[in-house]
């Protein structure tokens, strides 16, 4: 359990949870901590910040202090969820692939490589714009098909050896089925890869959701942090010297991002620990 | 050859991929949204125009869905993207022509100055491991890495666009200067602040990537030995190890090209900076799916060719390809 101790003695792991941690606790307590209901447009619009209004008021009326932690409850839903599909897909991929090989392994790795190389943006981009409907969902299954490939990229050459090592050969020839071997053998080995890759690609949603969003990719009417971007954007926040309302959301998100990317980080380096600072020879 | 042939496939079924995409995206969503763009533009534009988008997206013709494949591919292939919508009556092709020198122009210069800077930076990064610049700038990469582009592009804007005024806030050049040297220098006194935002936000990866792969190649055996030879450690780093390391970075720079053609899509908008993000923008706001359509096939185009390029490149830099 050298590994669990690790974790917690890392020091980009625990700037890292302490900060994923707080966003999760204002998500699930938004209603007690937002001192407005989000939705309420009553109060005088375009308001700098004051005591009553700590982050001053939009073009409708709407406080956005409040706003912002409801909008937590999105910008972190999209992040985890795309990370979870992402992963499960690549890791399901990338064992096919790795695992069995031959024929069906050279189709999968072409179908990878060609999502690799097709732009994410653009491609992003055209599938939302034809989307019947906007909303979370549309986003995180648009971030989810093209954000896919990566992860699957990185893990497949590692199944790959490690079906050659020697115990996992001797658990074939013992004769354990292909089940067994995939799951029992094969992939606790591949876990810290597989939590790097869960938290690089949730980092990337984040920050391709409030992408969207600001462009009005996503539904102008969800509470998030892209969208309180887009709604400063469009009402001219900047010329009504609104800083607050431009900046904070955008803080957040590269918060956020930087709390995964840094999880990611660090589990890479416990993984190879040739990356930390130490010399060697 | 066999690498040669590999990679020319792979180049070929990537685009056919690409392409295709285009054909069924539209078709595949429930009630065709060409339909919603069509009633949009009912009365704004000509009759033919309207009906070569029906054709495009397979409405109201009797054609079987392969006829239309066929038609479509043709079309494609021959660069014949119909007419703009938002930009009607230009057509597609000529307004992608108009806006592409402004991103080439700034996307390009910037990429290439932050890959070259950031690559730099990761070699010294890597050499010096325990040092505060290593630490320092592997944090603040992993940082500018997750910060949204778009973001610093409005920060910049706000800080040193409207508070201070020291740049102009969108943009690519003033229309009263408009004149001979004036005119390159109100053209480059415009983009500075659009190239700062791509250059900060894109440094990081180049950092950590270039990082990650020294050290990598720092523990390798040939890199142990000439340290115990007693080389000079300038010359282990630039000459030998950085060479070796660099080579993953060239592919990545070649993927980056999809990101200079999308032109930092969100960068130019905030900057209302007349490149191709910027007309990717108009597109999707506009409905204007010809336009955005034949956007999303040149810019993986552009990826493509520029991969393609990068592998035959290969050839030269890796000798490691030859062998097989």
């Amino acid at each position: 359990m050298n590994y669990v101790r690790m974790f917690f003695k890392d020091k980009k792991i625990l700037v890292g949870a302490t900060i994923l941690l707080t966003m999760v606790f204002v998500a699930i307590f938004a209603r007690y901590i937002a001192p407005y209901s989000p939705h309420y447009m009553g109060f005088t619009p375009l308001e700098s910040p004051s005591f009553k209004h700590i982050l001053g008021t939009t073009a409708t009326g709407q406080d956005v202090f409040s706003r912002v932690i409801w909008g937590t409850r999105m910008s972190l839903a999209v992040g985890l969820l795309v990370g979870l599909f992402t992963t499960v897909i690549s890791v399901i991929l990338a064992l096919i692939s790795g695992y069995f090989g031959g024929i069906v392994d050279n189709v999968i790795s072409l179908f990878i490589n060609v999502f690799l190389v097709i732009p994410p943006l653009p491609l992003m981009i055209v599938l939302a714009a034809y989307m019947p409907s906007r909303g979370m969902w549309t986003i995180i299954l648009v971030i989810t098909v093209t954000g896919w490939a990566w992860g699957a990229r990185t893990l497949r050459p590692q199944i790959m050896s490690l079906k050659n090592r020697d115990f996992v050969k001797a658990s074939i020839i013992v004769g354990e089925s292909s089940f067994h071997t995939i799951f029992i053998d094969i992939l606790p080995h591949t876990l810290g890869l597989i939590v790097a890759n869960f938290f690089g690609t949730a980092m990337y949603a984040v920050i391709s959701e409030a992408g969207l969003e600001f462009i009005g990719l996503g539904n102008v009417n969800d509470i998030s942090w892209g969208t309180i971007l887009y709604w400063a954007e469009n009402d001219q926040a900047m010329f009504f010297g609104l800083w607050s309302w431009l900046l904070v959301p955008g803080i957040l998100i590269a918060l956020l991002g930087t709390s995964m990317a840094l999880m990611n980080f660090a589990v890479d380096e416990i993984i190879n620990p040739k990356l930390k600072g130490e010399k060697n020879g | 050859m066999k690498y040669i042939l590999n990679k020319t496939a792979f180049f070929f079924i990537t685009l056919w991929v690409a392409i295709t995409i285009n054909f069924i995206l539209p078709r595949l969503m429930p009630g065709n949204p060409a339909l919603a763009m069509i009633a949009r533009y009912k009365g704004r534009i000509s009759i033919q125009a309207l009906h070569s988008i029906e054709v495009a997206f397979g409405l109201n013709i009797h054609q079987s869905i392969f006829q239309q494949y066929f038609s479509y591919l043709d079309r494609t292939l021959t660069f014949n993207f119909g007419t703009s919508l938002v930009y009607y009556p230009s057509t597609v092709a000529e307004e992608i022509a108009i806006h592409m020198p402004w991103t080439l122009g700034l996307m390009g210069i910037t990429t290439v100055i932050s890959f070259i800077v950031g690559t730099l930076i990761g070699i010294r990064a890597a050499w010096k491991r325990n040092s505060a610049l290593s630490s320092s700038s592997v944090v603040i990469s992993l940082f500018l890495n997750s910060v949204p582009y778009f973001w610093i592009a409005l920060l910049f804007q706000y800080i040193l666009g409207f508070v201070l005024g020291w740049f102009p806030i969108s943009g690519a050049y003033s229309l009263i200067q408009s004149k001979g040297i004036n005119m390159i220098g109100s053209i480059i006194y415009h983009a500075i602040l659009p190239a700062s935002t791509i250059f900060i936000t894109s440094m990081g990866g180049w950092i950590l990537t270039m990082r990650n792969n020294m050290i990598d190649e720092l523990s390798s055996d040939y890199a142990i030995f000439a340290y115990a030879k007693g080389l000079p450690e300038k010359r282990i780093d630039y000459n030998y190890v950085a060479r070796n390391a660099i080579l993953p970075n060239f592919t990545q720079f070649a993927m980056a090209i999809g990101f200079i053609v999308s032109g930092a899509l969100l960068t130019e908008m905030v900057f209302s900076y007349p490149g191709i993000g910027y007309l990717l923008y108009q597109a999707v706001i506009g409905l204007d799916y010809p336009l955005m359509q034949s956007l999303f096939f040149f810019i993986t185009v552009s990826v493509l060719v520029a991969n393609f390029i990068m592998d035959m490149l290969y050839i030269l830099i890796d000798p490691r390809v030859r062998v097989e």
